[in-house]
């Protein structure tokens, strides 16, 4: 399982792990707000503004 | 707490092992749905809110970066007379020149941020920069209002378009439903200052590209007046359709040390 095989292989004390959990989320949540986000709502255009020849 | 469950804790039988691996397949599933539903919750939050918090920001960089555009808090052209308090001062009837003699600016370089546009209607302290082309992830997702590539510039015989989103993302013509016949739309280049009036909105398929034509009431006519388009998503959060806003061109003035009349008149605010 992902959580608790994660929970076992990273060293160090419980705060340790706690921190190191809290900055993989955090690095996590800015990759997807920085890169994945815009790509998704560009590449499949669930919102667009443009007036555009073709279907 | 231990966190150790690991599977050795039960005496293993032979029954039970093919159930073992049954319940990790389960679990492991309902990880991944966990997280699959986090992701999709943390997209909402982007897209509703972050993305209007980074492009707010960009745009107000951009338009700082425009020492020629009158902002309506610090303009260049308040900045250098005594008396700020009493705002700018306005153009005088004899300033506002005959639409028919509008000057034509040549048409920038993609990405290029070439004017401002204010709508007194969304409040006296609405400004945007207008920068050429129309594509989301270059113009419409960061620098907010976008001038469709090879349509005419301001003050042009034909038609000034333009497109914003209208959520989102600085969500630049989020109350253009507001917008009524005869409110002033306001461009500023670095010379000139446009006034256009809107004459009327309608509604259409993303595919009816007639309405920002040179002549976006007749299908295929030539150009017979000085046009502004704008045009945006409708319904709100779809891409079903188009909001569209026309106007003509009522009067422009060169860029000097007053400013349009309508864009300092208070509106009244929903």
């Amino acid at each position: 399982m992902i959580f608790p095989w994660l929970w076992r292989v990273m060293p160090g004390p419980a705060w340790v792990r706690v921190l190191m959990l809290m900055l993989l989320i955090a690095a996590l949540v800015a990759a997807l707000f920085q890169w994945v986000f815009p790509w998704v709502s560009v590449t499949f255009d669930i919102q667009d503004q443009n007036v555009e020849a073709g279907p | 707490m231990s966190t150790e469950a690991p599977a050795s804790s039960p005496p293993a039988s032979p029954r039970r092992r093919g159930s073992r691996a049954f319940d990790h397949t389960l679990a492991l599933v309902g990880e991944l749905l966990i997280i699959a539903g986090a992701v999709i919750g943390l997209y909402v939050v982007w897209q509703l809110f972050y993305t209007d918090v980074i492009a707010d920001r960009e745009q107000q960089e951009v338009l700082d970066g425009l020492d020629w555009a009158y902002t309506p808090d610090s303009s260049p052209i308040t900045a250098a007379t005594s008396a700020p308090e009493e705002g700018p001062e306005v153009l005088g009837p004899g300033q506002m020149l005959s639409a028919e003699t509008a000057p034509v600016m040549e048409e920038p370089e993609f990405g290029t941020t070439f004017a401002t546009m204010y709508v007194p209607r969304w409040g006296t302290d609405y400004v945007k920069p207008i920068s050429e082309g129309t594509t989301r992830r270059e113009i419409l997702d960061v620098l907010g209002i976008g001038h469709y590539e090879d349509t005419g510039m301001p003050g042009a015989f034909g038609n000034f378009a333009v497109s914003a989103h209208r959520t989102t993302y600085g969500k630049p013509f989020n109350r253009i439903a507001e917008l009524q016949e005869g409110d002033a739309l306001v461009i500023q280049t670095e010379d000139t200052w446009y006034v256009y009036r809107v004459t009327d909105h309608l509604i259409v398929l993303p595919t009816q590209v007639e309405v920002i034509a040179p002549n976006p009431y007749v299908i295929g006519g030539e150009a017979d007046g000085r046009y502004i388009t704008l045009t945006t998503c409708h319904p709100m959060y779809s891409a079903a359709e188009r909001y569209i806003v026309h106007g003509e061109l009522e009067y422009w003035a060169p860029v000097g040390d007053a400013v349009p009349p309508e864009i300092v008149e208070e509106v009244e605010q929903p």
